[in-house]
């Protein structure tokens, strides 16, 4: 083997100048590859990690029916308090739960005494909130990084419109679920910055708040939002939370909950998904310039030394190690050109980095940093597919190659 | 026992149709290249088969070499019918028992002099490598290439080359040495010295030596002379002017 890689190699360095290009086109696919998927991944996680981090939470558990009405924050299709005692003894036995927030989501009228607005809202227990939901703190621009009884947060657009400063009484006016009104006065107590996705303008007020604004007799749930340990897992475990929740039944015999992930629940999924297939036609992409590079060297290769290759067809090589000769020039091309190219792409995203990384704006969110990120498995597997195919592509002329007649090779002029 | 055994070898080649074949015999579009050539060689002979440009005697150095194969009659080469030999099986039998010597000499210009004639004991025979490095020093030595054995092909004269190749034919240890026309693209002065060397290895190494030539300067150097006419074997010489035609 070392000898036939011996071999290999010198023969690559018999056209420095066809091998010097061949590698450099491989390198520079792996280094747009690399780049492109470091940055569209990096993009794609931290929207991910903004919309689950900032406003929904990993999944979520509704009463069924609740998600195909979602836009009207139906108050009637709300848990009942045993459904979310249930839930909550359920939640609470989860080794996988880091913890979950139960939510009032309603719509309601939002007066200053001069303007008014609509407005939806978020009652919510601020501790349990803000454990769900890690980063929703990071998101008020203005004021204190709680939310007390009888305070409300408000989205900055609201609050820039409606001139609403941080201290200024307000007043939520709220139908409720028997058709009637009610108002409550509110002090500002922080501006939210806005975050793309569902939930990014919504305002939040103390659950409490709600249920009496609300005019509940006992508290009733919108929605519970769950946080797990392992993102990577949330699948898995809405599944599993999804079975367990099964069994649980309402009078018409009918499923109570249903349970959705980020991905249920956010429009972003099917830009994330549309990323992930931008990325696979990407890699076609590389598939195709190595392919076509390789196979080209590899059969000029072969025209350029059919003598040679009579030669040592004759003096008694087998056709299989004439095959491995030539498998293994291909192999040592996409080796050096993945080698070359994962060193620069690595560099390139460093340099990125160390000089502040990537700013952009998305929707309402202005001068996010992008710090694009190289995944080892992602380098992995490019690589994987480039030496793959720089042996596939080898394969064609390397079995051309070795299924020569020496008598003809010979001749060969 | 023969070394090689033909018996009524006959070989036909298929040409391209502006070169249509008068033979009536044989069938149109096909040119007979050899036609009923029977003959025996010892072990150990200093064979030559002789004769003018398109008499055949480099389709049978082919034959002989399980290059090709005939289309009609019997050969046996070290004792194997090589008409019963696949492709795979070929090469392994030309590897383990054949050495070649080309009118091109047919080095590999990517490897050094020593690795050169390492080739066949790495790439066929799989020999390891101290007994590699003794053989491939000793047959550097016998040919008296040792201290060019670093240079690559393009650094020295094609006798210098000739006797590379001479030297790769033999690391094996072969049964058997065929070269084709191994003077052809020599001055006479080095064409004798490769004669020389290849019957000095014959007696170093007792392996049959058997090359092909119309040169008529190194004609006289074998012990058994075969003349070729038009595909048949027409005369048979000993050395020592025993004829037998």
């Amino acid at each position: 083997m070392a000898n036939l890689f011996k071999i290999a190699v010198r023969n690559l360095f018999r056209y420095k100048r066809r091998t010097f290009l061949t590698v450099s086109l491989i390198a520079i696919g792996v280094i747009f590859v690399l780049g492109y998927i470091s940055i569209s991944g990096s993009f794609k996680n931290m929207m991910i990690g903004q919309i689950t981090d900032s406003m929904i939470g990993h999944l979520q558990v509704h009463r069924k029916g609740y998600v195909a009405s979602i836009e009207n924050l139906p108050l009637n299709l709300n848990l009942k308090p045993q459904a979310v005692k249930k839930l909550e003894g359920l939640l609470n036995q989860q080794p996988e739960v880091v913890a979950y927030s139960p939510r009032i989501k309603f719509g309601g009228m939002f007066s200053t005494f001069v303007e008014t607005t609509n407005v939806r809202l978020n009652g919510v227990y601020p501790e349990k909130e803000f454990k769900t939901i890690p980063l929703l703190p990071s998101r008020i621009a203005e004021g204190q990084k709680t939310l007390n009884k009888g305070e409300i947060l408000i989205p900055e657009l609201l609050a820039r419109g409606m001139k609403a400063k941080i201290g200024d009484m307000i007043v939520i006016v709220a139908t409720n679920q028997d058709g009637s009104v009610n108002g409550k006065q509110f002090k500002v107590a922080g501006i939210l910055e806005s975050a793309t996705g569902p939930g990014g303008r919504d305002g939040y007020v103390h659950i409490e708040d709600a249920t009496e604004l609300l005019r509940m007799g006992e508290m009733e749930i919108s929605e519970v939002a769950i946080r797990i340990k392992d993102f990577g897992k949330v699948e898995a475990f809405t599944r599993k939370l999804d079975g367990q929740l099964s069994g649980e039944v309402n009078k018409q015999g009918k499923p109570a909950f249903e349970v959705h992930s980020w991905q249920g629940l956010s429009p972003f999924y099917n830009i994330a998904r549309m990323i992930d297939m931008m990325t696979f036609f990407i890699q076609i992409l590389l598939i195709a310039v190595v392919l076509i590079s390789i196979m080209n060297v590899m059969i000029m290769a072969v025209y350029e030394r059919i003598r040679e290759i009579g030669t040592i067809a004759a003096i008694g090589t087998l056709p299989g190690k004439i095959l491995s000769m030539f498998v293994m020039e291909g192999f040592c091309l996409g080796v050096v050109g993945v080698v070359i190219g994962n060193i620069i792409g690595m560099a390139i995203i460093f340099i990125l980095n160390a000089s502040g990384g990537v700013t952009f704006d998305f929707g309402m969110q202005k001068g996010l940093v992008l710090a694009p990120t190289l995944n080892p498995m992602n380098m992995l597997v490019v690589s994987a597919i480039v030496i793959f195919v720089s042996v596939a592509a080898s394969l064609q002329p390397a079995l051309k190659a070795s299924r020569m007649e020496p008598i003809k090779a010979l001749r060969h002029v | 026992m023969n070394l090689i055994v033909a018996k009524n070898i006959t070989k036909d080649y298929q040409v391209v149709p502006t070169r249509v074949s008068k033979d009536p015999q044989i069938g149109e579009g096909l040119v007979r290249a050899l036609r009923n050539v029977s003959f025996e060689i010892e072990p150990a002979s200093f064979v030559s088969f002789v004769g003018p440009s398109g008499s055949g005697k480099t389709t049978l150095l082919n034959l002989i070499g399980c290059l090709d194969k005939p289309t009609e009659g019997k050969l046996t080469v070290v004792g194997t019918d090589v008409l019963k030999l696949d492709r795979h099986e070929s090469a392994q039998f030309r590897g383990d028992n054949l050495g070649f010597i080309f009118q091109d000499f047919n080095l590999i210009p990517i490897l050094t002099v020593y690795e050169n004639i390492e080739y066949p004991l790495i790439i066929v025979k799989n020999t390891p490598g101290g007994e590699r490095r003794k053989r491939v020093m000793a047959v550097l030595a016998a040919v008296g290439m040792a201290d060019q054995k670093d240079k690559y092909p393009d650094q020295i004269s094609g006798g210098q080359k000739q006797r590379v190749a001479v030297a790769r034919a033999l690391v094996s240890d072969p049964k058997l040495v065929l070269a084709d026309e191994p003077t052809a693209n020599l001055d006479s002065k080095t064409a004798y010295t490769i004669i020389n060397l290849m019957k000095k290895m014959r007696d170093e190494l007792k392996s049959t030596f058997i090359f092909s030539t119309h040169d008529q300067r190194i004609v006289g150097e074998a012990e058994i002379i075969y003349s070729l006419a038009d595909g048949e074997l027409v005369d048979k010489q000993l050395k020592g002017g025993k004829q037998n035609g």
